[in-house]
């Protein structure tokens, strides 16, 4: 960590109690959870239509923040009506057997700015990797709005294996975007 | 007889090469519907779709020569109705040849799946997504097709009667090689 981050780190900890407010309480109507694969070097957009946050965020603190993740598998847009009974099934998540995915944060780092980090373990399928995802973090109406992305591999969480392992045809890496709205947390302040 | 009007080298090469392009594109298009998913069925859609530009742009160039040259004439035997009939199925083929791309195309951005041609160019999504506007486009894209089939039997039909009935060169002038009979 540079220097000036670290005086601008003291500062926010200083200022951090008397403009503390946390945001905990998930919106979920108004979050969305988006992912981006390319079948045939065409970029698809899909989304996951049920999950639930669980979150502590408080910007002046964001090393004391905590942030878990419960997607439906089940819930999957995958961009049409093929596609969404494929990816269910058994070479993809296998949604009898793993019907959750699940993220649980390890820590969240200020980037400077309204800009953070979000690192923690992703379980799909059974397997879990460690995933770092840059977002930003913003007010909006009251809310607390999040935003960020990332890439993961599909073939490390064995997420289209057999026939479906050919990069080419569908590839490796996936781009999930999510979008969070949390309101304060109800005693706050 | 001797041909002496015959159609020009570029509009017979577009015309065969259009024919192969579209008869395979045609049972691509047929057997590739009723695939279950596969990483085989998203080749053949990509490659339908790569194919489906490629006629498109070959349908334009076709259609700009088609404007500046004239094809030789009807045979002057030929019952006016007969003519009426041969030049009302010509356009008809050009404006299939045109709509049935873009239709695919339409259909395409309305699915969510953008057509990127050969992998590497992408073509403008002239629609948003929406399900029920790319279900409709299917139908289009569908029963233009089946206009354009039952177009190819007619024109087959009519090239052939004038070959082996009238013994005319409707059908010998637009062959690749010269007629010698």
């Amino acid at each position: 960590m540079n220097p000036l981050r670290l005086v601008l780190a003291a500062l926010v900890v200083a200022s951090g109690p008397a403009s503390a407010r946390e945001f905990s309480e998930f919106q979920s109507a108004k979050s969305t959870l988006h992912f981006v694969s390319r079948q045939m070097g065409v970029a698809v957009d899909g989304r996951f239509t049920k999950f639930s946050a669980t979150l502590a965020f408080d910007p002046a603190r964001p090393a004391a923040a905590t942030a878990r993740l419960e997607v439906d598998l089940a819930s999957v847009d995958a961009g049409s009506p093929d596609a969404d009974d494929e990816v269910v099934g058994k070479p993809w998540f296998n949604v009898e057997r793993f019907p959750t995915a699940s993220f649980v944060s390890t820590a969240i780092r200020p980037l400077g700015g309204d800009g953070f980090e979000l690192i923690g373990k992703l379980t799909i399928k059974g397997k879990t990797q460690e995933v770092i995802a840059p977002f930003t973090f913003r007010q909006d109406d009251g809310n607390g709005v999040f935003d960020g992305a990332f890439v993961l591999k599909r073939l490390d969480f064995g997420v289209g294996d057999g026939v479906w392992s050919d990069v080419t045809t569908v590839a490796n890496e996936v781009q999930i975007r999510f979008h969070i709205v949390a309101s304060p947390t109800a005693s706050g302040n | 007889m001797i041909s002496s009007a015959r159609y020009s080298l570029p509009a017979i090469a577009l015309h065969w090469l259009m024919v192969v392009l579209l008869i395979g594109l045609f049972t691509l298009g047929l057997y590739m519907h009723d695939l279950p998913l596969s990483p085989d069925k998203l080749k053949l859609y990509s490659w339908h779709k790569w194919a489906g530009v490629t006629a498109f742009i070959l349908a334009l160039l076709r259609l700009a020569w088609r404007l500046g040259n004239r094809p030789p004439p009807l045979p002057a035997a030929m019952p006016r109705w007969q003519k009426a009939a041969s030049h009302g199925m010509h356009h008809l083929f050009y404006v299939l040849m045109l709509a049935i791309p873009l239709s695919g195309w339409l259909m395409s951005s309305a699915k969510g799946f953008q057509t990127v041609y050969f992998g590497v160019l992408p073509l403008p999504d002239l629609l948003a997504r929406d399900k029920e506007v790319g279900e409709l486009l299917q139908t289009v894209h569908e029963y233009l097709n089946l206009t354009l089939a039952a177009l190819v039997v007619a024109h087959v039909g009519a090239a052939l009667k004038h070959h082996l009935f009238d013994r005319d060169d409707v059908l010998s002038r637009m062959l690749p090689f010269r007629d010698r009979a």
